[in-house]
């Protein structure tokens, strides 16, 4: 079936297959290899893209439901104002390690800074436990995130 | 070690950001799974489903003809070669041979143009089992009449390190023994036994990048990116293997997603690279989460120990026995074994000791590394008997440390590298760090523990360092980056040495073709031996510079002048070398290169209604003689913590006569945000004791080993003492049930 979506801005057409997952598109199909591949089952987070603003997981994730979507990946969120900051943040609190979780947990945090739900500090820990991360123990992730959150 | 008169370190000891940071954070890192190799397949696994059998027939004409399928490779196509490896042990097919040992092992390989035909095909092979009895645990490998797990003679890796392997002797891979001491007349004058049974867990190292192998032959060519840790030792087995010379072997390592032992030696790589032998061109192939958790695991493992002491408080002695599952083949599970003999007494004054400690093959995946092996599994049964002997003894569980534990200088291990840190320095900071004097709520308990873990496998690493025309410097090692930043901390030291800022520093990464040889990236080795290796190879650059310099007046500070001096033009590059080779033979038995510490302490509190246990706070000894980067340190600590907290609390395996029930991420859960404690303190001690650069030596896996140790020690202080990791709110439960039942319980 043809697909119409905007991945980072950019309108995309495409032929997919009515099993296909967006993860599979993003990576095999565009060349967008930032959202990776570990669980498969939604738990881990590290393909977490945004659609219509908001994370999913991409590894359970159709692309024909991206139809129609504004789809935005690390390296979208990479170009925009905003990530200057975000970059900051992390390299600052030495927030990451392999950084093979990194561009998911990023896209999640984006989200929640729009939304201004991080009020404090286990709301943080609460939004983004759907995003695993195996190297931080997530101390350095936190303390990056309270300080963008303006989160004492 | 090499030391300029530099004056003033300004490079060393400073928290420079990451040199990876930007690459990483922007989804710019290249992980294997990123790259797009000209003409490249995907790869699939045909894996068993079942732990023991034999198999009748493989027939994969159906599969073979379904569209874009370009090859499928089984045992029948290693014909040519001698198709067994392991770095210790060569017991590991390529892909199953006539039978199947463990559930989830390599039965065939697909190779095709896409990932659907490649799926379609492993699902189309059709194979034909004949069950054979399964040895689902030691208890059964170690039966009388036990059917043998693999027979024929030991035959010993490129790498084992073992000494003289004995003769087979039923399903033990590898015995490791210490004997000192009078053991049986001490413990019969003791005034205090201790004595308990203990078992530990089967757990996955879940690096999230799961094992990726990109593999491509070119007649007697070779080159194959991956997600491996050790390159070189990696390019050493496919050599011997596919029977090409070392140097036709090119191992690429860019980026590495999460590593902590899982991808140390090789793994999925002499898969790959037969299956692009038979294909002709280039195959991926990327495990899922389901085929890692079976590529390799950490060891469960059963143990009996017991301590003697007298009623002072004295430890006098103590006897372990511990029996390692290390699965269908033996992996790391020799050196596991001995790490774990080693650490099994812990740092202590023994008037007398013994250790039995061995390794098992069962129907089960192959155990190998994980951060802190041997450690981790030991340290918590150990430190928890020396906690209830100072309960009997009637002292302070600090007092008995500061009574029993070895001094600088002192014998660790007969023959081997004495004590390089202070122990009872380190255990009195992380005590202070979880208030141990401040009074306690009610179920809350508070623990430490004290472990050293032999550290820094064999001691060779070289690195070379290219100053270039415009000032910049080039490092060329062969560590790999999986997190830990030794590229951050190599800049630091390059800088250091030179005389310039970090970020004129790069530092990529490891490629067998253009890296020096680099032994290893694990066992905490990498600032302290590869780190000494670029220091090395830094201050040869600046010996050459000061040359230039005093042979010209020229300001030493001035290299591009220098170098301009130097070649007569605007280009040219100094190069500087840098080795390090082992003092004596570099053997186990001489070693370790340092004893890493493994000091920590938590505060837990427990929930009697419902067993769940809630870590407040922990803190850690990074015991790293001097931090070249402090905040990577604490890092890399609150990470271990992290992961001992899971291995504590959350992580199993699961298996039932040999088939492995949680293969998921929904059911085995490892820590998520909601798990971090309230507090996590990592204590960086700076002594100037390692044999690395600027005194420094390695960290990052202490942690693992320690924070267990000291949740069980304070899960006990809260009233519940364990035997049995992880402890999970059941288990707990059951156990406050069982001591009420026994009127133990203190209300």
């Amino acid at each position: 079936m043809e697909i119409r979506l905007t991945v980072n801005g950019s309108e995309v057409v495409r032929d997919v297959e009515s099993q296909e997952l967006l993860l599979d598109l993003l990576r095999d199909g565009l060349g967008l290899t930032g959202a990776k591949r570990s669980c498969d089952v939604q738990v881990c987070g590290t393909c977490t893209v945004l659609v219509g603003g908001k994370p999913v997981s991409s590894c359970c994730f159709l692309a024909a439901d991206a139809d129609g979507q504004e789809v935005v990946t690390i390296e979208g969120l990479a170009e925009q104002p905003v990530f200057e900051r975000l970059e900051d943040a992390f390299t600052r609190h030495a927030a990451l390690q392999c950084g093979f979780c990194t561009p998911g947990l990023l896209l999640t945090v984006d989200a929640l800074l729009e939304s201004g739900e991080l009020t404090d500090e286990e709301e943080i820990k609460r939004s983004l436990n759907g995003n695993l991360c195996r190297c931080t123990g997530y101390r350095g992730i936190v303390e990056a995130v309270a300080d963008l959150a303006g989160v004492e | 070690v090499t030391t300029l008169e530099t004056g003033t370190r300004s490079q060393i000891g400073r928290s420079h950001p990451r040199l990876d940071a930007g690459e990483k954070l922007r989804g710019q890192a290249q992980f294997a799974g990123d790259l797009l190799v000209p003409r490249m397949l995907h790869g699939r696994v045909l894996r068993s489903p079942t732990p023991h059998a034999r198999i009748v027939s493989v027939d994969t004409s159906v599969a073979e003809a379904i569209p874009e399928v370009v090859c499928i490779l089984t045992g029948r196509d290693l014909a040519d070669i001698d198709p067994y490896f392991g770095h210790a042990i060569k017991d590991r097919p390529i892909v199953a041979i006539d039978k199947v040992r463990f559930h989830g092992e390599p039965v065939a390989a697909v190779a095709a143009e896409t990932q659907a035909a490649a799926a379609a095909a492993v699902d189309a092979i059709s194979v034909e089992y004949e069950d054979l009895p399964v040895v689902a645990t030691v208890a059964d490998a170690l039966a009388v009449d036990a059917p043998l797990v693999n027979d024929g003679p030991i035959r010993p890796g490129l790498f084992h390190g073992l000494g003289e392997l004995p003769e087979r002797e039923g399903n033990v891979c590898y015995r490791y023994r210490i004997d000192r001491g009078e053991i049986e007349a001490v413990f019969a004058r003791a005034d205090i036994v201790v004595e308990g049974e203990y078992t530990f867990p089967s757990v996955y190292q879940y690096a999230m990048e799961t094992h990726t192998v990109v593999a491509q032959v070119e007649g007697d060519e070779i080159t194959v990116w991956a997600s491996c840790q050790h390159p070189f030792l990696v390019r050493a087995e496919l050599a011997d293997l596919f029977c090409v010379p070392v140097a036709n072997i090119r191992i690429v390592v860019h980026y590495l997603g999460g590593g902590f032992g899982s991808k140390s030696y090789t793994k999925m790589e002499p898969l790959a690279v037969a299956l692009a032998r038979k294909a002709g061109r280039p195959v991926r192939i990327q495990n899922r989460v389901a085929e890692s958790m079976v590529t390799t695991r950490r060891h469960n493992m059963r143990c009996r120990m017991r301590t003697a002491a007298n009623a002072e408080g004295r430890l006098l002695a103590r006897d372990v026995e511990c029996w390692f599952d290390t699965g269908a083949y033996a992996d790391n599970g020799p050196r596991v074994t001995a790490t774990a003999g080693d650490a099994a007494p812990g740092p202590y004054r023994w008037t007398a000791y013994r250790v039995d400690a061995a390794c098992v093959y069962t129907n089960t995946a192959p155990a190998g590394s994980y951060r802190a092996f041997g450690a981790t599994h030991l340290q918590w049964i150990g430190e928890s008997q020396v906690d209830e002997v100072a309960r009997r003894a009637g002292i302070d569980r600090l007092e008995i440390r500061r009574l029993n534990l070895c001094t600088p200088g002192e014998e660790v291990r007969s023959g081997g590298k004495p004590l390089d840190a202070d122990l009872i320095g380190d255990v009195e900071k992380v005590a202070a760090a979880v208030g141990w004097e401040e009074p306690k709520r009610p179920r809350v308990g508070r623990g430490v523990s004290v472990g050293l873990l032999a550290a820094g496998a064999h001691p060779v690493s070289s690195a070379v360092c290219r100053l270039e025309a415009d000032g910049r410097v080039v490092v060329l090692v062969g560590t790999t980056e999986m997190g830990q930043g030794p590229r951050t901390a190599f800049a630091q030291i390059a800088a250091e040495e030179i005389g310039v800022e970090p970020d004129r520093v790069t530092v990529r990464g490891a490629d067998t073709r253009f890296t020096p040889y680099d032994r290893s990236t694990g066992a905490s080795r990498s600032t302290t031996l590869a780190g000494l290796a670029v220091q090395r190879a830094a201050a040869d650059i600046r010996a050459q510079l000061d040359r230039v310099a005093e042979a010209s007046g020229i300001d030493p500070a001035e290299h591009v002048a220098l170098m301009r001096r130097h070649f007569g033009f605007a280009g040219g590059e100094l190069i500087g070398r840098g080795e390090v080779a082992p003092v004596g033979t570099g053997s186990y038995a001489e070693g370790p290169v340092f004893w890493e510490v493994c000091v920590g302490a938590a505060e837990v509190e427990v929930d009697p209604d419902t067993g769940f246990i809630r870590v407040l706070r922990t803190a850690t000894a990074a015991d790293v003689g001097k931090a070249i980067n402090p905040q990577l340190v604490e890092r890399q600590d609150e990470g271990a913590t992290m992961q001992g907290i899971g291995n504590a609390i959350l992580e199993e395996m699961v298996y039932e006569d040999g088939l492995l029930l949680n293969d998921t991420l929904l059911d085995y859960r490892i820590p998520s945000f909601e798990d971090l404690p309230d507090s996590m303190t990592c204590v960086v001690v700076e002594n100037g004791d390692g044999p690395g650069p600027y005194g420094a030596k390695g960290c990052g896996e202490g942690a693992l080993a320690a924070v267990p140790a000291a949740i069980v020690n304070a899960l006990a202080d809260a009233g519940v003492p364990m035997s049995e990791l992880p402890l999970t709110p059941e288990r707990v439960w059951r156990r406050i049930q069982q001591l009420k039942e026994e009127g133990t319980w203190e209300t």
